[in-house]
């Protein structure tokens, strides 16, 4: 029997179908959901972890976040204009900051600001305790690549921009901070959201600073209950906090780039 | 005191020598185009002007300012001398009012009040008074020349600078621009304008410009040029572009340089 071309699409696509579905089915059954759920899913002790996992885990998380988030940027919009300078020695010092810290793991970094720079300076400390640490040594890593984001959002601008701009007899800098910059950005809102969740996932490293109960965040809180529980379910509790956080904020990502799609 | 005196101005990018001794006088009051082939140099020229090419040697006085001068405030001369671009540059994050307030309030220091005062009466001149609060994205090519056009005139410029402001318009947005242009000169405006609109230039010009291959070939008023043009390569030039239909085949690859 000689098939149509249109009817044998149709019988390879159903045959992809076919065997997809097979291939969950095969996993879900085979899989010892009782094991499972009792190690994973156990309501008493995810119930046992609140409010603290909200109260205090998750307000961490997100405050130690935003910390680093805002000096990444305030840092990494420096760097960027350094990067763009005209002037070598600042491109030189930007760059090698930018590969140093792009290139080292968040977690080697934070320690070093935990632990290197009270050795280093044993008569003062960073201010804010744990959350300034977290701050410096989250931010200085994210800085490293906000600056390459920001500086492709600044290159995205058109030239004739700041010509134009330059030509209405604005100084350098005032065309910078009024015409270039809130275009750049613009354009780089979407990559630095995405930035943002990155960050959230490495406030995970935090416990290598030591944290207290009222400095606690997500993983740690959840490391905790683990083994005083000697159950995982913490571990999915503390995943799902996650989520609320980093769901919401790429759906933003996504309609920003929707919309920076129609404006185009 | 003219309004645009440019002595022996030579201009290099690199290896590549575009201008090659330029001299050029602009009175106030005068509307002089220049014209020419692609490349030769042109534009350069006109972005010697305010400085956003440096030049590689020679003069240029704007108003009795040598804006070569280091000592010279270039932001200061720049007030004075608007300029429009062939790509509008309208800031695109910005409102049509806006684009046409902020250098009159971050750089003049003009309150609110007046700058949107005077932001009103330009784009009245150019006629999108209605397009105040659009975007620049939400207007055709010919409505952003025209703001852009706005914009410049709203510092009060004794000289307008036009680097080929219809090139990048649909052909039927051009006439709307050239309108504009065309009223500017009337009211006694002084321009220095690259274009290709020949019909404009024979018909707004008071003095036509013609280089090639980095000098002034030859100038003088739009009739001669146009109609009794002295030099070989002029004629060749104002062939090709006013009777294009007319080229023959065997003139194909004859460009005349040199």
């Amino acid at each position: 029997m000689k098939l149509s071309r249109r009817r044998r699409q149709r019988l390879v696509r159903v045959a992809g179908y076919a065997v997809f579905v097979a291939a969950i089915l095969v996993v879900v059954t085979a899989a010892d959901w009782d094991r499972l759920s009792d190690a994973f899913f156990r309501g008493d002790i995810a119930r046992g972890m609140f409010p603290e996992a909200i109260t205090v885990a998750l307000r961490n998380t997100i405050i130690y976040t935003l910390l680093a988030f805002v000096f990444g940027l305030t840092l990494g919009l420096v760097l960027a204009l350094m990067r763009l300078s005209s002037i070598l020695p600042y491109r030189w010092a930007a760059t090698a900051y930018i590969e140093l810290f792009r290139g080292l793991p968040a977690l080697l970094v934070l320690f070093m600001v935990g632990y290197g720079v009270p050795l280093a300076f044993p008569d003062r400390e960073i201010p804010g305790g744990v959350y300034g640490s977290v701050t410096v040594g989250l931010g200085l890593t994210a800085a490293a690549y906000m600056a390459e984001t920001i500086r492709a959002g600044i290159q995205a601008v058109p030239k004739g921009q700041l010509e134009a701009a330059r030509t209405l007899g604005m100084s350098h800098t005032r065309a910078m901070v009024s015409i270039v910059l809130p275009q750049a950005f613009r354009i780089v809102i979407p990559p630095l959201t995405n930035e943002i969740i990155l960050l959230t996932k490495d406030t995970s490293l935090v416990y290598v600073l030591g944290v207290t109960p009222a400095t606690i965040e997500l993983t740690k809180f959840a490391g905790d209950t683990l083994n005083t529980k000697v159950n995982p379910t913490p571990l999915v509790v503390a995943g799902l906090l996650y989520l609320v956080i980093t769901l919401p904020l790429s759906q933003v990502v996504r309609a920003l780039e929707r919309r920076a799609a129609r404006e185009r | 005191m003219s309004t645009i005196e440019i002595a022996e101005l030579h201009k290099s990018f690199g290896k590549l020598e575009v201008l090659r001794g330029i001299d050029l006088k602009v009175e106030p009051g005068e509307v002089v185009c220049v014209i020419g082939p692609s490349g030769s140099g042109k534009s350069t020229l006109l972005r010697c002007v305010n400085l956003l090419e440096e030049p590689t040697s020679g003069s240029i006085r704007v108003a009795g300012v040598e804006v070569t001068d280091p000592d010279t405030d270039i932001d200061e001369v720049r007030r004075g001398i608007g300029m429009v671009f062939q790509q509008f540059n309208l800031f695109g994050h910005l409102t049509v009012r806006e684009n046409v307030t902020i250098a009159q309030r971050r750089v003049l220091k003009r309150n609110r009040a007046d700058a949107t005062r005077i932001a009103t009466a330009n784009l009245d001149r150019v006629g999108l008074t209605d397009k105040a609060a659009s975007y620049p994205a939400q207007l055709s090519g010919g409505q952003q020349q025209r703001v852009a056009i706005a914009r410049a005139l709203a510092m009060d410029p004794k000289l307008m600078l036009f680097d080929e402001p219809t090139s990048a318009l649909d052909p039927e947005l051009v006439g709307e621009v050239l309108a504009v242009m065309r009223g500017l000169a009337a009211d006694g405006m002084t321009m220095l304008v690259v274009t290709h609109e020949m019909a404009f230039a024979r018909e707004v010009a008071s003095r036509v410009v013609f280089m090639d291959a980095g000098v002034i070939v030859e100038q003088g008023p739009p009739a001669e040029v146009f109609n009794k043009p002295r030099e070989a390569r002029t004629r060749e030039f104002l062939h090709r572009v006013l009777e294009p239909t007319r080229v023959s085949e065997t003139e194909i690859g004859a460009h005349l340089t040199e």
